[in-house]
């Protein structure tokens, strides 16, 4: 009966786990991190299935491995939820809107892509986006001063106008965060040492 | 044949487009364009477009619309399974690493100057997307601003901070209003 009830509930959470993939990726445009917002105000404000500072490690693990960051994701955040199964299920999940809804259209693409209206919604879904990430930056960014941490503002800003401003290619950010991460742990060791 | 040298090509796609998205379009240009000749040039400026206006990761969608186009739906299926495949394994075995050894001092530290590094990026995304929506992709001045989608963004991200709107609902709703703002106006 108890063996029972769990099955259920772990079948309720792969279909939950099933559906909020599939939701985000029906209407989430461009690249990874628009997901990776998504995915955070799903996973880690509505569900509470991932801490914050987890889902960023798990961006970080996404952002390193190669292939569509959107997937990566979905593969480690089913992993964390359900195990073999969970990166089974947030993959389909993932990718089978963008499949279906590709094939439908790279049958009449050009009257797609040249119409006027599409164009107009999707340049105001756009600025929808942007306030999203934005709105999701702001949160993580306030967490990150409030730690007040010199190393950690340090790395949040330099990093900003590393990418922005002078397009310094991701992988460099992330080997230099972690060369950081390294040092410090290498600082703490000699600390104790002594 | 076709199938098995279509797989082929996108696990070579997959495995060396590191950083997302855009990074996997050089890669889908040689295979599918300059080594293949499956689709021409403009063939392929077609597929950048519309994988960029489409939902989902601009990776998986480029790999369902070349797949498709060369070798109809069987095509657009061992495409996108190809395109994933290596990201599924490596990152199988890093997800089985982070959760065995995370707890790990070293680990820890590394992880813990990574994570403003990860807010970092997403920054610089947010803000390449709104200085796209602001300027229309044109040169940063102030006589290009567009006030029109500049007050979608405002508007949107005030209902987002302060309402705590859901974001699927505020970018849709940004669609709707974006269309009739520029018919109204």
């Amino acid at each position: 009966m108890e063996n029972n009830l769990k099955c259920q509930d772990s079948q309720k959470k792969l279909l939950k786990l099933f559906l909020s993939t599939l939701y985000i990726s029906t209407f989430t445009f461009g690249g990874g991190f628009v997901i990776i917002t998504f995915m955070k105000r799903k996973f880690v404000d509505e569900l509470h299935w991932i801490e914050e500072d987890e889902m960023l490690d798990l961006t970080a693990l996404a952002q390193s491995a190669p292939g569509a960051i959107a997937v990566n994701a979905s593969i480690l955040v089913g992993w964390r939820i359900a195990g073999f199964f969970g990166i089974l299920i947030a993959i389909i999940g993932t990718i089978l809107p963008p499949m279906l809804i590709l094939s439908v259209i790279s049958f009449f693409y050009s009257t797609f892509a040249s119409n006027l209206y599409v164009a107009l919604v999707l340049k105001g879904m756009q600025a929808g986006v942007a306030a999203v990430i934005l709105d999701v930056v702001c949160e993580l960014g306030l967490n990150i001063v409030k730690e007040k941490s010199i190393i950690k503002n340090l790395v949040m800003i330099v990093g900003f106008i590393a990418t922005f401003f002078f397009h310094v290619n991701v992988i460099y950010i992330i080997v230099i965060a972690t060369i950081v991460g390294i040092g410090k742990e290498l600082w703490r060791f000699k600390e104790v040492k002594k | 044949m076709i199938y098995l040298e279509l797989f082929l090509s996108f696990i070579q796609v997959g495995m060396f487009s590191i950083g997302g998205g855009y990074a996997a379009m050089p890669l889908i240009q040689s295979q599918v364009v300059t080594k293949h000749g499956w689709l021409t040039m403009s063939g392929y400026t077609d597929l950048i477009t519309i994988s960029g206006m489409t939902p989902g990761p601009i990776a998986i969608n480029s790999a369902t619309f070349a797949g498709m186009r060369i070798a109809g739906i069987g095509g657009a299926i061992i495409a996108t399974l190809g395109c994933i495949l290596p990201s599924c394994l490596i990152v199988s075995f890093l997800a089985f690493l982070y959760y065995r050894y995370k707890e790990m001092s070293a680990l820890k530290s590394i992880l813990s100057s990574l994570r403003p590094a990860i807010v970092a990026l997403i920054a610089s995304a947010g803000l390449s997307i709104l200085s796209l929506v602001l300027f229309n992709g044109e040169s940063i001045q102030p006589s290009n601003i567009n006030w029109i989608d500049g007050g979608i963004f405002l508007f949107a991200f005030f209902l987002l901070r302060k309402y705590k709107w859901n974001p699927i609902l505020v970018m849709c709703f940004c669609g709707v209003v974006g269309l009739s703002l520029h018919l109204l106006l």
